[in-house]
């Protein structure tokens, strides 16, 4: 079966940039797919090329988005706004800066079922309160009456995710969704995420830089550097045998709960410099930051290789895949 | 004597709706050379409490003990004595560097403030400290735009050791950063309390930081701390249920996935529900906790913890 989307040799283009080069993926119906980075990796532009809600000053230099069979690069503005909201909804990392402030959380909800779903203001207005319950709000008979600033910001989020889920779409791209959220929240928040899914048969697209989040949540994930993919694979893997310099570096730097490194220890293994270093280069992006780098790294961009079923990695010198065994691999 | 000493400390804000209670009767001691972790969600008080301890907020209520001197009694010109001897690192390096100074200026003006020497060694001491924190040397003359995030909190630790303090508040200091970024300063900040003898006051929402970073660690809930113990018997052996459930909240690669371990959202600091205040989240509230305010007590050498059943939970 053809994936829900798939995105072919994707380019985003600035006047003086080129943040997202030749990315590949695609999703499957009701699949979630993470696409990890650090900030200027270009993850953020990707979702909003899907929305086709990229900034004036961008463009979609080259590639092709197709989704149900469409390409979404070849839509007339008329055409992507009645796709948009619909069967593709995003959800963004700050909610507050996305909803209305001066119009009641109802309203708002109801606006995208009257808009897409042609209901009228009463069947709008019951439906938003059925959807408040959807996302768990408690008390959603009064709540639907509350304006944004009234409630906290994990029930905010679950406003955003109410307003995009409203028209059972399918498809559905979460930017950063827990990021402004405390662990305990975020918790609830993914948990629901996760069960309109499944009820829905939803497919998500999970922007974020919270590695534990991917490997919990994920059925695929992507990494990328720069605006290049570097490495795909299935969340399991990624973790036990992460092949790309970057991926391994990311999971060696950080600081783990289940293990019991301190600082009297040792210290933290570090990448060194930033992203910025990656302005410029003409071989592999991550060449200025990486300790394997060696000449011909400068000369051209690694072309992404095959090395397992269900992987690719931008690296030629990456060591070959070791069978690992379950258990040590639990220990990061 | 213990270098910082903070008792019953309460720091309540006025507002619309009340009487914000932000640090409600908070007991804390920093040894020196320790790294003592302060974690807690937003909205906890744990940077309130940062802020009491430098005076940067007046406490209502309390002690705060520096070297054996209360600090809460001082007058401004008295406190700026202090000053020079706590410190605080910010979450945002940026919006607490002034955009149309250069990094030089930036750093000599505590220096000039605190008039130490003339002009000449003022700039020795600025490219010193420019150089172990791992900033190159003409740094001095650019400005905070320039550099990216990682630097501009090299430069927020820089300003924060020029006047060789003893004591460094840090407030959420890698939470706006990459990852990979994290790591370097993470390893800057233990560098330089090796060099500098420093004890640091370590404020993070990040539970994986505060297991790598921290000597002892603090729990706060909605005001009060809840659990206190070093670091290694707190994640062994956590006896409160708020702790317990932040840690199980935490993605790990290393887990499967569990069920969010707690419901709701933390209640108002101006309304705050009687009792434990941790009731109305608690798995294992009972009506003893509805109606009385456990007693943060000892549970073993080093370990406290406020919760009825702290010895029974399993």
């Amino acid at each position: 079966m053809a994936p829900l989307l798939q995105v072919d040799n994707l380019t985003i283009r600035f006047p003086r940039a080129e943040p997202v080069r030749d990315l590949s993926f695609d999703i499957g119906q009701g699949e979630t797919l993470a696409i990890v980075g650090e900030s200027g990796s270009g993850k953020s532009l990707t979702a909003l090329a899907l929305m086709q809600l990229l900034p004036r000053a961008a463009k979609v230099a080259s590639g092709r988005i197709a989704f149900g069979g469409r390409d979404l690069l070849k839509l007339d503005a008329r055409e992507m706004r009645h796709l948009r909201g619909r069967d593709i909804a995003m959800i963004f990392q700050e909610p507050m800066t996305s909803l209305n402030p001066v119009m009641t959380i109802g309203r708002q909800i109801a606006e995208v079922l009257k808009v897409h779903e042609r209901l009228s203001g009463r069947a709008a207005s019951e439906r938003a309160v059925e959807l408040l319950k959807l996302v768990r709000i408690p008390a959603p008979e009064k709540r639907v009456d509350d304006y944004p600033h009234q409630l906290s910001g994990g029930m905010r989020q679950r406003v955003m995710i109410a307003i995009a889920v409203a028209c059972k779409p399918k498809l559905l791209i979460a930017d950063e969704p827990t990021t402004a959220l405390d662990v305990t929240i975020q918790a609830q928040v993914l948990d629901l995420l996760d069960t309109l899914r499944r009820e829905l048969q939803m497919a998500v697209v999970l922007i974020t830089h919270d590695l534990g989040v991917v490997a919990q949540w994920a059925d695929k994930v992507v990494v990328m550097y720069a605006g290049r993919k570097v490495e795909q694979a299935l969340p399991g893997d990624l973790f036990n045998n992460p092949l790309h310099p970057y991926t391994r570096g990311l999971l060696a730097a950080s600081p783990r709960l289940k293990n019991d490194f301190h600082y009297r220890d040792g210290a933290l293994s570090e990448i060194p410099g930033s992203i910025v270093s990656a302005a410029g280069e003409a071989g592999c992006p991550f060449r200025p930051r990486c300790a394997q780098a060696r000449a011909s790294c400068g000369h051209h961009v690694p072309q992404l290789t095959v090395p397992a079923p269900d992987r690719l990695v931008a690296c030629p010198f990456t060591s070959p895949i070791k069978a690992v065994p379950h258990a040590a691999a639990l220990s990061l | 004597m213990p270098l910082l000493s903070v008792s019953d400390l309460k720091t309540h804000y006025k507002s619309r709706d009340g009487v914000l209670r932000a640090v409600d009767g908070v007991d804390l001691v920093v040894e020196r050379g320790e790294t003592v972790g302060l974690v807690g969600e937003s909205g906890c008080g744990k940077s309130t409490l940062g802020k009491t301890v430098l005076r940067l907020v007046d406490p209502t209520d309390g002690r705060i003990e520096f070297k054996g001197e209360d600090i809460t009694v001082l007058d401004q010109r008295r406190l700026r004595n202090v000053r020079k001897s706590i410190q605080m690192i910010f979450q945002d390096p940026f919006a607490s560097l002034n955009p149309r100074q250069t990094i030089g200026e930036i750093l000599e003006a505590p220096l000039a403030v605190h008039k130490a020497g003339d002009r000449a060694k003022r700039r020795r001491i600025v490219g010193d400290i420019v150089a172990k924190v791992g900033l190159p040397a003409d740094s001095i003359n650019r400005y905070p735009h320039e550099f990216s995030g990682g630097q501009r909190q090299r430069i927020g630790i820089a300003r924060a050791l020029l006047l060789n303090p003893e004591l460094i508040v840090c407030d959420e200091p890698v939470s706006a950063l990459d990852l990979s970024i994290q790591a370097q300063i993470l390893n800057l900040l233990v560098e330089m309390k090796k060099e500098f003898g420093l004890s640091y006051l370590f404020i993070s929402h990040d539970l994986s930081v505060v297991r790598y970073f921290a000597d002892r660690v603090m729990v706060m809930y909605l005001g009060r701390i809840v659990e206190s113990a070093d670091n290694a018997t707190l994640w062994s052996d956590p006896r409160h249920p708020y702790t317990r459930a932040l840690m199980e909240a935490v993605p790990d690669p290393a887990r499967p996935r569990q069920a969010a371990p707690l419901g709701g959202d933390l209640p108002s600091p101006s309304d705050i529900p009687s009792g434990c205040r941790f009731h109305t989240r608690c798995p294992l509230a009972t009506d003893l906790c509805r109606a009385e305010e456990p007693e943060f007590r000892s549970i073993a050498p080093g370990h406290q913890v406020a919760c009825h059943f702290a010895d029974t939970i399993n």
